[in-house]
């Protein structure tokens, strides 16, 4: 098709894959809003959100292989998460408490995300801890000589914690095949990025561990899908760690319990919302004759009703059983316990 | 159906908002997840959707209002207008709008605690654990009838940390019993009152060991044993106290013993502690059991020659001498498997058939007496009963015993002959039914086939407790263990 | 039966259950070509290589936070922290991630690892290489903590650690790895997570304890023995989850109950027994229910005299035996 190879030429990805990644980006974001909503009517007690980050969040995703390569995500990367294969009502669950929900059974506040069958790292608050366990996950696959990566994902406020330094220290100092994306959307709650650093790219220090760092237009999905591949591509060679860091915006406050405008002015948060990278993709695509706007409408309206339902399916799933809290502490016995070392030994 | 809709909550820790501008008007349409008012709080500022399609209806809360969350702000009327984006398929609708109604009026705050401990639920608990027995303190001591007095080794510890009297406390005339706290009434710990009351005690009658005159929860036991076993010896002279009597306790002396005729050139032995207790038990081991005898030669041709045979290779592989010990032990607990009232224990109730085998080897210390116990010994090998008993004896002659190791002896075999001997009448290891002595194995001439002939022969002698067993079983059960050794199988392995 | 030092009836635990799991890797500062700063990895990584034994940056937060995703990705990893005194900065990835991992996600992810590090005191280690600090951990539920005293329970108990499938915290005596010795069983066995040991029975003082102290309670226990005082001695052995049964039953046949500890004593797990004590037993005490332990100051100090002011020896055990025995 003309449109295909021209559309290839200038973007390096074909057509479909461009639709494919606008829908996993819309789905994040009506997902979100609907989030947002229950949150206001009073029946999500919180949410913490992603608008603005689903451009890189995509780019990324589609170049893992779900329950096969893992993810150590943070609590932005909803987006992430439906690309690899968790659903809205997953996370409605989880918005509204239910006992279904398959990242903690309502145990954890919403958008800490956790999937063994995906293989996405079960998350908690404390940040930045998750980038060590995603070093310690990359460290296994490696011992066990298979070609799994791992990635793992913070926001720029976290990169300051001792655990970033640590994990990106030690995945350097061992090859592991583990791609660090930091999401840099310029503030951590109310501290601007220049409060948070001194150098202005996180980028710059993958230097000092001794792996190339990458800045990329987190509002791009495709320049992100690009040098995510990238990276992904360099660590099942085992080149080695990369430090990824996408420019993004921050579309809402820090979090329901937040209210940005207080701290941030009106005229840079119209302008944030003029990059937002959803609206700006769905003008690109139809520039492109890939997606018009009347495909794009008919595209939302049906991950609307998907949205609907979902939402519907979990208000009416239930609430746990109180004394299920006393659940799951320590392994509680039951089941034989696996003794038996495993088949493959470590290549190295 | 008019729909309430409640002031939710904007923001963890947020009580409440202000309502800032309303964005609909009573009367006008509204669609689900529509946003109808604008609502601000300490920590943020919102627009709130609508829960539900319908009609605006009345504003409950007006602008400026400051609302508590979870109060109602406005009502919506549900119509039958407009199906919108917002409505789910058929049947489920009814159903979610209905949950819809039930989730904007009941939304409970996070805050607010689902199980709060009520003041009932506290004072039910308080009342509970008032004591129910409270033993009423006299308030001043009355001199008893008939005092028991401590044992001595309790006293004589308190005497030694107070000032160094480290003499043994003898049982004096009578001394007021219950000596008071200063303010007149006596302490009483829960253990101490448990047993009063379980034991029906006064506990006025007992002479505390405890700090300031306190009666001890062993002050208690120690009475109570007393009292009982004097109460026996009114009813039946011969009987005694059961062996389940509290282990460690120990027993009264039943008799005092003279005081030390000192004349010119006498030297007195001060008494210690062990020779007290070898003499206590073997005086009461006496008058527990009364103690028949009998011995029978044997034969130890056989296990003199196995012995030969095998020692050097048994000392260079398992770095122990090989003696005749093993050998009778392992006969001895053979034999006490077929005569199952050897190794036994009497009660009131009757005879206690001991289901394991812990075999007691008496050691001869310069000072001291000590019977190491080898638990479960039956289980063993000839190999491993030498190789156990080499260690317990090490052990029992460095003082490094374990406790189990000297207690829970069921019988007890004493290598006399060790000591060169012939022939010895031991005493019972209380609450055993037996010992056994092997004496010495000397060469005699002996009478084989009409001919003489010189055999190694040494003499087994058996103590046993007449209660338990006549001599019938004693005589067959050492017969028993001869004929063992007698018939050792020379080629068998002593593993 | 063998005799071992508790050193390497540790190594052989770990020698053995990395030879019968292949997933069982150890990993921590100084532990492959060095062997570990007391030699309790020595030779495991000629035997296993660089990777199941692997040398560690020195960041406790990632020992712990890698293990922990090791540990996620199929692995059994045995985190070796170099000095109990520097678990600290892995406390959070311990705390707030290994303990919770289970429950937080409702039983989707669990951490089969076992942290280990050598604690305790009178080698002269001071401030930061003497502490006693596991009463923190065991006030975390998700968590499991284990104390061996001899080398027969270093063995069992490491193996049990090895193979919970929960983050179990093993923490070794430095003063013991080689002045203890005792009987290792050849062959598998292991001690039971949550079970007490009873060390020496006896009837007139319950006296719990744990660690290096244990050996000083028997000594203790022995010299009252002669003055006919009995005194039971119980080894803790696991601090989380305590052996309540063990505790309740020796309180109540003694009556008379002292907890002992070379930790310092406010708000320890001497006090915890203590509770245990006092709400179960209550109606069979004969004395209130004492503890003795470090005293009110951060650590011990270097100088030899600070430092034996600091422990609970024999002579300062003894003595509160007596005092309790006369109450």
């Amino acid at each position: 098709m003309a449109v295909a190879r021209d559309v290839r030429s200038v973007t390096g990805v074909d057509a479909e894959t461009l639709r494919s990644m606008y829908r996993h980006m819309l789905r994040a974001r009506l997902l979100d809003e609907r989030c947002w909503v229950l949150n206001r009517q009073g029946r999500a007690p919180f949410w913490i959100s992603g608008m603005g980050h689903e451009a890189i969040q995509v780019g990324a995703a589609m170049h893992l292989r779900s329950g096969v390569d893992w993810v150590a995500p943070y609590y932005r990367d909803l987006a992430l998460t439906l690309v690899l294969g968790m659903t809205p009502k997953d996370h409605l669950l989880s918005a509204l408490g239910r006992a279904d929900d398959p990242n903690a059974g309502a145990r954890q506040m919403p958008a800490h995300f956790g999937c063994r069958r995906l293989n996405i790292v079960s998350t908690g608050s404390s940040v930045a801890t998750q980038l060590l366990h995603g070093a310690g996950v990359a460290l296994a696959s490696k011992m066990r000589g298979e070609d799994a990566v791992t990635l793992t994902s913070v926001g720029e406020g976290a990169t300051s914690e001792g655990d970033f330094h640590e994990a990106l220290n030690f995945a350097a100092t061992r090859r592991l095949p583990v791609v660090f994306l930091v999401e840099n959307n310029g503030y951590a709650i109310s501290v601007p990025a220049d409060k948070q650093m001194a150098t202005p790219d996180v980028a710059d220090r993958a230097a000092g561990y001794g792996i190339p760092g990458v800045v990329v237009d987190g509002g791009d999905p495709v320049q992100c899908h690009l040098r995510c591949g990238q990276a992904v591509a360099r660590a099942r060679r085992g080149e080695g760690p990369t430090l990824i860091e996408a420019k993004v915006v921050r579309l809402t406050s820090h979090s329901s319990d937040d209210d940005q405008r207080r701290y941030r002015t009106a005229e840079s948060l119209e302008e944030e919302r003029q990059r937002d990278c959803v609206l700006l993709f769905a003008q690109r695509l139809d520039d492109l004759g890939v997606l018009s706007a009347v495909d794009a409408k008919v595209m939302r309206a049906e991950l609307q009703t998907e949205i609907d339902q979902a939402t519907l399916e979990a208000e009416q799933a239930p609430e746990p059983d109180p004394e299920s809290a006393l659940d799951h502490v320590v392994h509680d016995g039951a089941g034989e316990l696996d003794l038996t070392g495993f088949a493959a030994a470590p290549e190295r | 159906m008019a729909v309430t809709v409640t002031m939710p909550q904007l923001g963890e820790s947020v009580t409440e908002g202000t309502i800032a501008r309303w964005l609909k008007q009573p009367g006008e349409p509204v669609a689900r997840y529509e946003s109808i008012v604008e609502v601000a709080s300490d920590k943020v500022n919102a627009e709130i959707p609508a829960p539900t399609d319908g009609t605006f209806g009345e504003v409950i809360a007006p602008e400026g209002a400051v609302v508590t969350v979870g109060q109602p702000i406005c009502t919506i009327e549900q119509g039958a207008e407009g199906a919108s984006d917002g409505q789910a398929a058929g049947g489920g609708t009814a159903r979610s709008e209905a949950e819809v109604e039930v989730r904007s009026e009941a939304v409970p705050a996070p805050e607010a605690l689902p199980r709060e401990v009520g003041p009932a639920a506290q004072a039910a608990r308080s009342e509970a654990a008032r004591p129910t027995v409270s033993a009423e303190p006299p308030t001043s001591p009355a001199p008893p009838a008939a005092p028991i007095e401590v044992p001595g080794r309790i006293a004589a510890s308190v005497q030694a940390d107070d000032g160094g009297e480290a003499a043994i406390v003898p049982r004096a005339g009578p001394e007021p019993a219950g000596e008071a706290a200063s303010d007149g009434r006596m302490h009483v710990t829960p253990a101490v009152r448990m047993l009063a009351r379980e034991h029906d005690v006064d506990l006025t009658q007992i002479r505390g060991s405890g700090i300031g005159g306190r009666v001890t929860k062993k002050d208690v036991l120690e009475y109570v044993q007393q009292r009982d076993a004097a109460g026996r010896r009114g009813e039946r002279p011969g009987a005694q106290a059961a062996p389940a009597a509290p282990p460690g306790a120990p027993a009264a002396a039943p008799a005092l013993a003279p005081a030390a005729d000192l004349q010119e050139g006498d030297r007195l032995l001060p008494m210690t502690n062990v020779r007290r207790a070898i003499a206590d038990h073997m005086v009461r081991s006496r008058h527990t059991s009364p103690h028949a005898w009998l011995m029978v030669e044997v034969d130890m041709s056989r296990v003199v020659r196995v012995r030969e045979a095998r020692k050097n290779e048994f000392k260079a592989t398992y770095g122990v001498s090989l003696t005749y010990l093993p050998f009778v032990a392992r006969a001895v607990l053979g034999s006490l498997r077929r005569f199952p009232t050897l190794n036994a224990q009497w009660s009131e109730e009757g005879i206690v058939l001991k289901r394991d085998i812990h075999l007691g080897i008496a050691v001869a210390l310069e000072e001291n007496l000590v019977v190491p116990v080898l638990r479960n010994a039956d289980r063993l090998s000839l190999s491993g009963l030498a190789q156990a008993m080499a260690d317990l004896g090490e052990r029992a002659r460095a003082n490094r015993l374990k406790l189990d190791e000297i207690q829970g002896g069921t019988f007890t075999v004493n290598n006399t002959g060790a000591l060169g001997t012939v022939l010895t009448q031991a005493i019972i290891n209380q609450p055993q039914a037996a010992i056994l002595t092997m004496d010495a194995v000397i060469k005699r001439p002996v009478v084989v086939d009409d001919m003489i002939g010189i055999r190694p022969i040494m003499n087994l002698g058996l103590s046993f407790d007449h209660r338990l067993n006549d001599g019938l079983q004693a005589a067959r059960f050492v017969q028993d263990v001869r004929t063992q050794l007698e018939e050792l199988d020379e080629a068998a392995s002593l593993l | 039966m063998p005799v071992r030092t508790y050193v390497d009836a540790i190594r052989e635990a770990m020698r053995e259950e990395m030879r019968r799991d292949r997933r069982v890797m150890v990993f921590g500062e100084d532990v492959g070509a060095k062997g570990g700063v007391f030699g309790v990895t020595e030779g495991l990584q000629k035997e296993f290589g660089e990777w199941r034994v692997m040398d560690a940056p020195l960041a406790e937060s990632c020992i712990v936070g890698v293990s922990v995703g090791a540990a996620l990705n199929g692995m059994r990893p045995i985190a070796e922290i170099q000095f109990q005194d520097f678990i600290l900065p892995a406390v959070d990835q311990i705390i707030s991630e290994a303990a919770k991992m289970r429950y937080r996600s409702a039983g989707d992810w669990n951490v089969p690892m076992v942290i280990r590090a050598p604690f305790g005191g009178g080698v002269h280690g001071a401030l930061y290489h003497s502490q006693s600090l596991e009463a923190m951990f065991c006030h975390v539920p998700g968590l499991k903590v284990v104390v061996p005293s001899t080398p027969h329970d270093a063995k069992g108990l490491l193996v049990a650690a090895i193979r919970d499938p929960d983050p179990v915290l093993y923490f070794e005596h430095k003063k013991a790895y080689r002045s203890i010795r005792g009987e290792v069983p050849e062959g598998d066995y292991t001690v039971p997570l949550g079970t007490a040991r009873l060390a020496r029975e006896g009837e007139d003082i319950a006296l719990f304890t744990y660690g290096l102290m244990v050996h000083t309670a028997l000594e203790a226990a022995q010299r009252l023995e002669r003055d006919g005082f009995s005194v039971e001695v119980v080894d803790l052995r696991c601090l989380r989850p305590l052996d309540r049964g063990a505790i309740v039953r020796s309180a109540r046949r003694c009556g008379k109950v002292l907890v002992a500890q070379e930790a310092n004593l406010a708000v320890s797990v001497a006090s915890e027994v203590s509770a245990i004590v006092a709400e179960e037993c209550f109606e069979y005490l004969d004395a209130p229910v004492m503890r003795i332990g470090g005293p009110e100051v951060p650590a011990m100090p270097f100088a030899r005299p600070l430092e034996d002011f600091y422990l609970v020896g024999t002579d300062k055990l003894e003595a509160k035996l007596r005092q309790l025995a006369r109450y």
